[in-house]
C-alpha cells in the first residue's frame, strides 16, 4: 500500500481549537478502537476460562491452560465429535466449491476478456447484474429447484451452487483485459499454439495473482456461508462448522435455559467454538489485506 | 473453442442464477396444483399479518445501519488517512478490518456474549445502560440497532481500508495547494475528500443496502438463543423460510423470495446503468 505522507506537520496556525479538536478525535478513534478489539480479546480470553471464572472474574483476566484444555474437551466431546465432522465438512464445501469456481471461471473471465464470441456481452452483462444481488437473494429459489430434483441434503447442493461464483468471473476479466495485451496472444497463436495451448500457456501463467484472489473471496465467502447450507442440509451430519454453531447454541443454557443436561455446552466452550469456525478465515485474513483492497476496487480504480 | 471456455461457467449461470430465477417466479404465480394464480400469491403473503411488521424490521434496521456506516465510514477513513504516524495507520486499518474474519453465525454468537450482560466484557457498560439480563437487551425494540451494531462492527473495516485506499489516490498536490490557501483539515475533507470518495460511498450503500435486505443469520440465532423473544419470522427472509418449511407454502415462499429478488435487482441494475463504476466495455 502506498503511503502518501503529504506531510509537513500541519496545524501550527489552528492554535488552541485545532488541538482540541484533535484530542476530540482522538477519542472518538480511540473508543472505535476498543469497539472493535474488546470483542475478539475477550473471546480470546474467554476460552482459557472455566465457566465459573468467566462470569465472577474480570473479564480481562487470563485463564489457564487447564481450563483450556477441558473447554478443549468438552467441546469436541460434545454429540460424540461432531464439530470434528463439522470443520471436515466445511473444509469439504468450501474446497470443492472453490476448486470448482476456479476451474470455470478464470477460462470464463479471460475467454470474455480476450477473445470475441456470440453473447459474450450478454454474458457479461449477466454476470454483472447476479454478481450485485446478495447470495442469499437466490438461496430459496435455489433450494425450490433443487429440491426438483432431488438434491437436497446431497454435499452437491451446496457445492454447486457456491461454485457460482460471478464476482470471480468478473475480476478474471478485469485482470485479463486490463493487463494482458492481446498482441501477446496473436503471437502465440502465430507461432501455432491452440486456441487451449495459447490459455494454458500464455495466459494462465501471467494469471497467478488473479487467481489467488479470486480463491480467497471464493474461501471466505463459501466458508462463511450460513444460509445456503442451513436450508440445504437437514441433518446434523452434513452441517457444517457455521450451520453447526447453532447446536451448540442450542445446548447452551446460558441461552436456552430448557437444555440443560447431560450434553449441555457451557459458555467457554461455546467462544471455543465460535473461534474454531472462524480460524481458518482469520488465518488467511491475517495475510489478505491487500488482497481484500485489489479485489474491492478492481475496476473502480478509473477516474 | 471460446464457447469451450465459458461453457461450464455458463451452465452455472444457468443453473444457479437464470433457472431459479425463472423457477421463482413461475411458483410465484402458480397454486400448489400448478393452476395460474395470477397474484394471490402475492395478495396472501402481503396481507399476511407477520409481513408487515417484518418489513419495518427490516427497514428501520437498514436506515441505522446505513447512516452509521455512511457517516463513520467516511469519518474513520478520512482520520486514518490523515495520520501520519505510518505504523499506527496501519494498525488502525488492521484493527478495523480484522472483525471482517467473523462473519455470518460466528459473529452473532460472539455478539451474545458481548451483549450477555452475565458474561460480557461491557457489563458494566450494559448495567450503566439500564440492563441486568440478555433478556432485557435483547427486547424486539433494542434489536435494529443491535443488529446494526453487530453488521457495522463485522462490514465496516473493509470500507474503512477501501476509502482509505481511495483518498490515496487523490493527488497530494491538491491537498498540499488547498493547505497553503489556508484550508483547514475539515474544510479539506469537507471540500476536497468526501467530494471524491462519492462513488465508492454509493457503491458501498448500495451493496450493504441490497445485502441488507436479506437480513437471515442474525434474527435466526438470536430467536434461538432468547427462547423465541424474538420471533422466528421477525424478517422477511425468515418469513419465506417460515412459508416454505413450517407452510409447505413453497409459492408463498417463492413470492416473498421473487418481491426480494426484485429490490435487489433493481438496485444492481440501477447501479451498473448509473454508478459509473463499470464503465469498462
Amino acid at each position: 500500500m502506498t503511503t502518501v505522507d503529504v506531510g509537513r506537520p500541519a496545524g501550527r496556525q489552528d492554535g488552541v481549537s485545532g488541538w482540541s479538536m484533535r484530542t476530540i478525535i482522538g477519542v472518538v478513534v480511540a473508543i472505535f478502537v476498543l469497539f472493535f478489539v474488546i470483542p475478539i480479546v475477550w473471546l480470546l480470553l474467554a476460552t482459557t476460562k472455566s465457566a465459573h471464572a468467566l462470569i465472577i472474574e474480570n473479564p480481562f483476566q487470563p485463564g489457564s491452560i487447564g481450563d483450556l484444555a477441558a473447554n478443549w474437551k468438552q467441546l469436541f466431546d460434545f454429540q460424540d465429535g461432531a464439530v470434528t465432522s463439522w470443520v471436515g465438512n466445511s473444509a469439504l464445501y468450501a474446497v470443492g466449491a472453490l476448486i470448482i469456481t476456479l476451474v470455470a471461471s478464470i477460462p470464463a473471465g479471460y475467454a470474455m476478456a480476450l477473445t470475441e464470441f456470440r453473447f459474450r456481452r450478454l454474458l457479461l452483462v449477466l454476470t454483472l447484474i447476479v454478481m450485485l444481488i446478495p447470495n442469499t437473494a437466490l438461496v430459496l429459489p435455489i433450494f425450490l429447484e433443487l429440491n426438483v430434483v432431488g438434491l437436497i441434503g446431497n454435499p452437491l447442493s451446496v457445492i454447486l451452487p457456491m461454485s457460482f461464483f460471478p464476482f470471480g468471473v468478473y475480476l478474471t476479466y478485469i485482470y485479463f483485459s486490463t493487463s494482458v495485451p492481446r498482441d501477446l496472444l496473436a503471437a502465440a497463436r502465430l507461432d501455432g499454439c491452440t486456441e487451449f495451448q495459447v490459455f494454458a500457456r500464455v495466459a494462465l501463467p501471467l494469471a497467478a495473482p488473479i487467481v489467488a484472489l479470486v480463491a480467497f473471496f471464493s474461501f471466505v465467502q463459501n466458508w462463511n456461508n450460513f444460509f445456503l447450507p442451513f436450508v440445504m442440509l437437514p441433518s446434523s451430519d452434513g452441517y457444517p462448522v457455521q450451520v453447526g454453531l447453532t447446536s451448540l447454541l442450542a445446548s447452551t443454557p446460558a441461552f436456552n435455559p430448557s437444555s440443560a443436561g447431560a450434553q449441555s455446552v457451557q459458555l467457554p466452550t461455546l467462544a471455543l467454538a465460535t473461534v474454531i469456525s472462524v480460524l481458518p478465515v482469520l488465518i488467511v485474513f491475517l495475510f489478505a489485506q491487500r488482497f481484500l483492497v485489489a479485489g474491492m476496487t478492481a475496476g473502480g480504480t478509473k477516474e | 473453442m471460446s464457447y469451450g471456455f465459458v461453457a461450464p461457467y455458463t451452465a452455472l449461470v444457468v443453473a444457479f442464477g437464470v433457472l431459479p430465477a425463472l423457477y421463482a417466479v413461475f411458483l410465484a404465480f402458480t397454486d400448489n396444483e400448478g393452476g395460474f394464480a395470477g397474484i394471490a400469491n402475492f395478495t396472501k403473503v402481503v396481507s399476511d399479518f407477520r409481513f408487515l411488521p417484518a418489513v419495518a424490521h427490516v427497514a428501520l434496521y437498514l436506515v441505522i445501519w446505513l447512516v452509521a456506516l455512511v457517516v463513520l465510514v467516511s469519518f474513520l477513513a478520512v482520520v486514518v488517512h490523515a495520520v501520519r504516524v505510518r505504523w499506527l495507520s496501519r494498525t488502525l486499518r488492521f484493527v478495523f478490518y480484522l472483525p471482517g474474519a467473523l462473519a455470518g453465525a460466528s459473529s452473532v454468537l460472539l455478539w451474545l456474549f458481548v451483549l450477555d450482560p452475565t458474561a460480557s466484557p461491557v457489563s458494566g457498560l450494559l448495567h450503566m445502560l439500564g440492563f441486568s439480563s440478555f433478556v432485557q437487551v435483547i427486547v424486539p425494540a433494542n434489536l435494529p440497532p443491535v443488529f446494526a451494531i453487530i453488521a457495522f462492527w463485522t462490514g465496516a473495516g473493509g470500507w474503512i481500508v477501501i476509502m482509505y485506499g481511495a483518498l490515496n489516490n487523490i493527488s497530494p498536490d491538491v491537498i498540499e495547494a488547498a493547505r497553503i490557501d489556508g484550508a483547514t483539515v475539515v474544510q479539506i475533507a469537507r471540500r476536497i475528500q468526501l467530494p471524491m470518495l462519492r462513488k465508492w460511498i454509493s457503491y458501498m450503500g448500495i451493496m450493504s443496502l441490497a445485502a441488507g435486505t436479506q437480513l437471515f443469520v442474525e434474527p435466526q440465532l438470536l430467536s434461538q438463543a432468547s427462547n423465541a423473544i424474538v420471533p422466528n419470522d421477525y424478517s422477511l427472509n425468515q418469513l419465506a423460510y417460515q412459508y416454505a418449511f413450517q407452510q409447505n407454502d413453497f409459492n408463498g415462499a417463492a413470492a416473498i423470495s421473487l418481491l426480494l429478488l426484485v429490490i435487489a435487482l433493481a438496485l444492481s441494475a440501477v447501479f451498473v446503468t448509473r454508478g459509473g463504476l463499470f464503465e469498462k466495455d
